[in-house]
């Protein structure tokens, strides 16, 4: 594969061709905020939070769906960029019901924390406060609409790692709702294996298991890469530590 | 040095905030040489008084009596904190908000147990149609996030407003919950 050079925060820098941006940025250490990216699942460009800017265009790009290029020249972290990732969190707060306080997931959450990594100490907007549904309908686990962002994790690890793709997104912008199935309880889905993977890869307290009250609930991402390695490179252990 | 003029208030919260802050422990005493308590639930003060320095508002604004308190403490602070989640957020309180006021009272006093307040006779606060954050209804300078603030937090920002230096929390500090 041939070498690209961009320019990162005016430092010249080289990449594969073919790579992500946000592969590059991580791979450098430079933190952009990610909230529907996950490494191991197929990129969505859903959350915006990794958004730069990119000279020569006025739109901003997010990382994660964009390839580097020769000549490139990005700004990962303007006063404009950090303005909008702020902006971003507080409509996702404002648009659910995300309450820290009483969550499963209080702790360990993906968007609690990204919220405070941004300075992100109160939400400008109006609550939306809609009344959503939870579904304890499957044996083992609970969805709770109310902490949903719409990352989309669950759908892409039940498509593309456990291969039986129960969930998917019904609705459009502010009603979109993740559905089991055709729209039915999750418990009475024929495809769902029960293997909790999408649990394992939620963000928030949107999937959890059942029985988890306030702050109980801890996330594995670690199993997507065991499955990974061993179907891509036929890496079947690890030394210790590993 | 004057002391500085310093108040805590309670509005729609569960005092956890105001518990948390009787948390600073031994440096309540360092705090006592600075500060002069002139307004809080746990002082006996029964009017909000004028020409406060800084007020600490722990509590979502819920009801009328709230309101009123608010904009009472806005007039009369120079510096008003949301202090904890629910005066930041809405918090549990606002869970509330999905569901009609007349709801919420009909499931709570109509269909429980024993006899149900009316709600015109001035004994209980109207509940307002939504719990709102306070800075959705006044100014709030510094936000103070937590359910509730540990003692630390509560501790910088005290330290930080009390020197006069704006409250900038560690990301560690400013989480939700």
């Amino acid at each position: 594969m041939s070498v690209v050079t961009l320019t990162i925060n005016d430092e010249l820098v080289s990449a594969q061709e073919g790579q992500t941006l946000l592969s590059v940025l991580q791979e450098r250490g430079i933190e952009v905020p990610t909230l529907c990216h996950l490494d191991g699942l197929s990129e969505r460009g859903g959350c915006r939070l990794c958004m730069v800017e990119m000279e020569g265009t006025g739109r901003l790009q997010a990382a994660c769906v964009t390839q580097v290029q020769e000549g490139m020249v990005v700004h990962t972290h303007s006063e404009r960029l950090v303005k909008y990732r702020r902006m971003i969190l507080e409509l996702l707060f404002s648009e659910r019901n995300h309450v820290c306080a009483v969550c499963v997931m209080n702790g360990h959450c993906e968007l609690q924390w990204e919220a405070a990594q941004i300075g992100m100490d109160h939400v400008r907007y109006e609550y939306l406060n809609p009344d959503l549904p939870m579904d304890a309908s499957h044996e083992r686990f609970v969805i709770d609409h109310n902490r949903c962002i719409l990352c989309t994790r669950c759908v892409r690890v039940c498509d593309e790692i456990e291969g039986a793709h129960v969930w998917d997104v019904m609705g459009r912008g502010v009603n979109s709702r993740v559905i089991a199935d055709l729209n039915q309880p999750w418990g009475t889905s024929q495809s769902c294996t029960s293997c909790g993977k999408c649990v394992q890869v939620c963000p928030t307290g949107a999937l959890f298991s059942k029985g988890a009250t306030v702050a109980e609930m801890e996330k594995q991402h670690n199993f997507l890469r065991w499955i990974l390695d061993g179907r891509e490179k036929k890496i079947w252990s690890y030394e210790n530590g590993k | 040095m004057p002391k500085v003029r310093f108040a805590t208030a309670w509005l729609g919260g569960c005092s956890g905030c105001h518990m948390s802050f009787l948390d600073l422990d031994e440096k309540l005493i360092d705090l006592a040489d600075k500060i002069e308590l002139v307004y809080s639930p746990i002082a006996d003060a029964k009017e909000f008084p004028e020409n406060v320095d800084v007020t600490l508002v722990e509590g979502a604004v819920a009801n009328i009596d709230n309101l009123k308190l608010a904009k009472e403490i806005r007039a009369r602070s120079r510096l008003v904190v949301s202090f904890g989640d629910c005066a930041v957020t809405g918090n549990v309180p606002s869970l509330r908000n999905k569901l009609g006021v007349d709801d919420v009272l009909t499931a709570v006093y109509h269909e429980g147990p024993g006899r149900h307040p009316t709600g015109g006779d001035e004994i209980m606060p109207r509940l307002l149609p939504k719990v709102l954050p306070l800075h959705q209804v006044i100014h709030v300078d510094a936000f103070l996030p937590g359910c509730p603030p540990d003692p630390d937090r509560i501790w910088a920002a005290v330290s930080a407003l009390l020197a006069g230096e704006p409250l900038v929390l560690e990301p560690e500090m400013r989480t939700f919950g």
